[in-house]
């Protein structure tokens, strides 16, 4: 399967006019890649995330094109989309855990949601309790309330729904954020898990922990502002970042070993702009320690090495 | 956890950069965000621009409103335009509406429209009465209750439930036994005393959950009396909650008493519009064909009360984002 | 300087309140002068309750809180009042912290009401503008603002600068980074650490393990309302016994690391200790404890650590 976006750009519909959290963001993704998107909260990872999967009514779809396998997403249409949704692309949504109906069995959900797709529910009850098994969940949860579940068992369960029939593309949107360390460990592991199956095709994990990206991602994409910053192999972005975003960023995590007293760890100065009225130029200019005048003019997003694509004047 | 734009509980419609999002049943506080960018002042609307914005916009308000309004004006006007008692024999004798008596005469030459006039400041009365005190006594058992907790919440919920589950209208028979002679706030101190419990229950609920907030627990660590935390604290919070329970009481106050009117238990002098309802079906209108006498009076009770439910509706889609339809 | 004896707190849950529910269970340590310790947990280890019951915004059902070997149970009114002058918390989410309906100056204004009556407004802004510059914060940027215009690390700098408006000298931080962006993570972190310096004592209340190790001196894992390991930073880290807290420092992702390099790592230290439980090989008789209830002592390893018993942790450790 194979990804490709196209200067997506997705605004948000506000009383102030229009919020332009995704603005313009291009790059593709390859079979069997689980590509990590970090980046601080209101960077828009979440925004590409979900309009991949559903433009609500807030949303406003205003350019760009999603191709998947060679075919067009109609992401900007809410029915056409229906027919990819779960199928070919899909969606663990923030706070997944809490998006079981709480009055409903967990079996008779899955039920609902199989028979919406067309698909009965006894044909995948043998496909549905092997994946149950294999995220370690047996399949008397079918018969439980969500509310019976911990907060670690809900998020498995929510994947193995979302998987249940194998879409090509499917997104995580932080999900391991509200869960204990312990729990993120397993659901880091069943998304690799998923992967080496043949359940998924690629992912997208979207999260700020970029720790988390580090241990289960390919590439990582660092987004900063509505615009990607940079994109490369994860060890290229935690040992040789390019961006002064994403060094910045890599250095201000404390990791275990560093204590206060030895090194005291910086983190960046300053806010992100408002995406009301973006900036002209590059949008990290004001933060930026190695700006200068060519930062003024926007820089694109262009490949520096094997794979390695980086938004900066300064990266070569 | 760190959900990017969300200023609320995370659901899709939360992920707007707004300036504020109001979840909760009715409930104005926005509670669990997570980090947020920072945006200059100019781009945030404020909260009550936003409520405004909308409130001008709502046509449930503005419908519910002018109803009221218009109303509210016959209701006033009503004595400058027909001075006098309105239960004075001062026409002809069960007369169809003309020029000079706008909603003709009842059987015994009443003027229809000065009755239906102060019928409705009896029934604002009523309802501003009645609910009033309801509201108070609800919102003190209920702030108290959800606030405390423990025995106190047990021993309060114990006298709700009493109040609730008493026949009102039996008690409004023992009341009437032992007072022949009732005037109309007699009437709406025995709503208001009656009415209060579900107010409480809504009331004790939205503390219960706002009292674990952490801005609560802020003000206790900053060494604020309980009062001081339920009134400059949790209240405001609540606001748009208590104003709309308040219009919920206040309609119902008027409901309440037309029907005790209707059936001949309402005030024993005065009129108010169940008042004429009752002697309208008393002397027989409906067969007689007098429409003017039962329909006006009918149509105002009606109205006001629908009115209060439409805009009460519409507020709650202004405080209540998630229901806007947008 | 705050030291908890024993403390534990039960709730009362179910219909009428039959059952118990143990969110506490017999806490033992101490807090110094200078000294920060983490308290670190997962969600339901009861350490919330703890700072909690710090603050005094819980009671204490069995043992003592003593702040300078006064007993708080007994604080209330002007004495409770006076309590908080030296002891004060900030919370986890810094977007309920604030009464949405205020603007963020309220914060301040609360304890001006209790504490500061008499002060006029020059003074007044005087202080609050020191305070807002301990803590890196701009007065014209901060004030007269609303919380959403602000962002978390700011409101959670906001706090600080709050409770350093009165002599604090002990503070409570409840999972103050873990709504926090990671770049503004680290100046909260550091703040607290330049707060350190000057004196403040502070329990560190997290679930991530590479923040406590960042900035404590003492280290405390809880589990289920337990003590499970007690010590200096150094040593629990360096050397953790508990197969609780193993299996934390394994699942704590880290840069730089795989999981599986932690793991292997872990293997290879306390190899020894993995197998056999340390607290049952000093207190045999722990065992056949027949209502089944788990020990909550802690027994010294080595100076300055300590470990409780390993149920339900490890299987047949007694």
């Amino acid at each position: 399967m194979t990804l490709q976006i196209t200067d997506l750009r997705v605004y948000y519909r506000t009383l102030a006019g229009d919020v332009r959290a995704l603005d313009g963001v291009t790059f593709g993704l390859a079979d069997g890649e689980i590509m990590g998107l970090a980046g601080e909260s209101g960077c828009g990872k979440s925004t590409l995330g979900n309009s991949l999967v559903r433009i609500d009514g807030r949303m406003k779809y205003v350019a760009g094109t999603v191709t998947l396998d060679g075919a067009t997403l109609p992401i900007s249409d809410n029915d056409q989309m229906d027919e990819f949704r779960f199928t070919e692309v899909s969606i663990i949504p923030q706070y997944a855990m809490s998006a079981m109906n709480p009055t409903r069995k967990i079996g008779r959900m899955v039920g609902d949601l199989l028979e919406s797709r067309g698909v009965k529910f006894g044909d995948m009850r043998g496909e549905l309790e092997r994946r149950l098994d294999l995220v370690g969940l047996g399949a008397d949860v079918l018969d439980r309330y969500p509310i019976e579940l911990s907060g670690g068992m809900k998020q498995r369960m929510v994947m193995v729904l979302s998987t249940l029939m194998n879409p090509s593309l499917l997104i995580a949107d932080e999900i391991t954020s509200a869960l204990d360390v312990t729990s993120q460990r397993a659901v880091a592991e069943t998304l690799v898990e998923f992967r080496e199956r043949g359940f998924v095709k690629a992912m997208i994990v979207i999260t700020h922990d970029v720790s988390i990206l580090y241990q289960i991602a390919d590439t990582l994409t660092i987004m900063y502002a509505g615009k990607l910053a940079e994109k490369a192999p994860t060890r290229v972005i935690t040992d040789e970042p390019r961006h002064p975003y994403t060094r910045l960023l890599v250095s201000s995590l404390p990791e275990v070993g560093v204590r206060f007293e030895d090194r005291r760890l910086t983190g960046i100065p300053g806010t992100p702009p408002s995406l009301l009225g973006p900036p002209s130029g590059c949008r990290f200019r004001e933060r930026c320690p190695l700006a200068f005048a060519k930062c003024a003019q926007e820089p694109p997003f262009v490949e520096i090495g094997p794979d390695h694509s980086v938004a900066c004047w300064k990266a070569d | 956890m760190t959900d990017p734009l969300a200023g609320g509980r995370p659901l899709t419609s939360e992920t707007v950069p707004q300036a504020t999002v109001a979840p909760g049943a009715g409930a104005s506080a926005p509670s669990a965000p997570a980090a947020r960018p920072a945006r200059q002042p100019s781009e945030t609307v404020s909260r009550r621009r936003e409520v405004i914005h909308f409130a001008l916009r709502g046509r449930k308000i503005l419908v519910g409103a002018g109803v009221l309004l218009v109303l509210l004006v016959i209701a006033v006007a009503g004595p400058f335009l027909r001075p006098g008692d309105p239960n004075a024999f001062v026409g002809p004798l069960g007369a169809p509406p003309s020029a000079e008596y706008w909603f003709g005469t009842t059987t015994f030459g009443q003027d229809v429209f000065a009755q239906f006039a102060s019928g409705l400041t009896a029934t604002f009365l009523v309802g501003l009465t009645g609910g009033g005190i309801a509201a108070f006594i609800g919102m003190t058992v209920g702030f108290v209750a959800g606030y405390r907790g423990g025995v106190v919440d047990d021993v309060l919920n114990m006298i709700t439930n009493v109040i609730l589950v008493i026949p009102t209208l039996a008690l409004l028979l023992v009341v009437t036994a032992y007072l022949s002679a009732r005037g109309l706030f007699v009437e709406a101190i025995f709503i208001g005393l009656t009415s209060w419990p579900w107010a409480a229950r809504a009331i004790r609920a939205q503390t219960f959950s706002l009292k674990t907030r952490e801005f609560v627990d802020l003000a206790r660590i900053s060494g604020a009396s309980s009062w001081r935390v339920i009134f400059r604290e949790i209240a405001p919070n609540m606001s748009s909650y208590l104003f709309l329970t308040f219009i919920l009481l206040f309609g119902g106050s008027i409901l309440i008493a037309a029907s005790l009117d209707f059936i001949g238990l309402g005030p024993t002098e005065g009129t108010s519009l169940g008042l004429m309802m009752y002697n309208a079906v008393a002397w027989s209108a409906l067969q007689l064909g007098m429409w003017w006498w039962f329909i006006p009076p009918g149509i105002g009770i009606t109205a006001i009360v629908g009115a209060l439910y439409v805009m009460n509706v519409g507020l709650d889609e202004i405080f209540n984002p998630r229901l806007r339809e947008s | 300087m705050l030291q908890l004896e024993g403390v534990s707190k039960v709730y009362r849950v179910g219909a009428f309140g039959g059952t118990n529910l143990t969110a506490v269970r017999d806490v033992t340590f101490s807090v110094r002068t200078g000294e920060v310790v983490s308290l670190i947990g997962e969600s339901g280890s009861g350490k919330s309750t703890i700072g909690k019951m710090m603050l005094r915004l819980l009671r204490a059902s069995e043992g003592s809180i003593t702040f300078d070997g006064t007993n708080i149970a007994g604080l209330d009114g002007e004495a409770l009042r006076s309590y908080y002058r030296n002891v004060q918390g900030v919370f986890q989410d810094p977007f309920s912290s604030y009464n949405p309906v205020f603007k963020v100056d309220h914060i301040f204004d609360l304890i001006r009401g209790t504490y500061f009556r008499d002060a006029d407004d020059v003074e007044w802004s005087h202080k609050v503008e020191a305070s807002l510059d301990d803590v890196a914060l701009d007065p014209a940027q901060v004030l007269h603002k609303y919380p959403h215009q602000l962002s978390g690390g700011q409101l959670q700098r906001l706090l600080v600068a709050r409770a350093l408006l009165l002599d604090t000298r002990f503070l409570v931080a409840d999972e103050i980074i873990s709504m926090l962006d990671a770049s503004t993570r680290i100046d909260v972190l550091n703040l607290l650490g330049d707060l350190k310096r000057r004196g403040l004592g502070i329990l560190f209340i997290t679930h991530d393990l590479s923040l406590g190790n960042y900035i404590s001196e003492k280290t405390v894992i809880l589990s289920r309302g337990r003590i499970v390991e007690m010590g200096t930073t150094e040593k629990v880290y360096g050397n953790p016994l508990h197969p609780y807290t193993r299996t934390l420092m394994s699942s704590v992702p880290q840069l730089h690391r795989t999981w599986r390099e932690v793991d292997a790592d872990l293997a290879a230290t306390g190899a020894d200790a993995a197998g056999r439980c340390v607290y049952h090989a000093a207190h045999p008789e722990a065992d056949g404890d027949g209502a089944g209830r788990i020990p909550t002592g802690l027994v010294e390893t080595e100076e300055g650590h300590l470990v409780g018993c390993f149920r339900p942790y490890l299987e047949g450790a007694c």
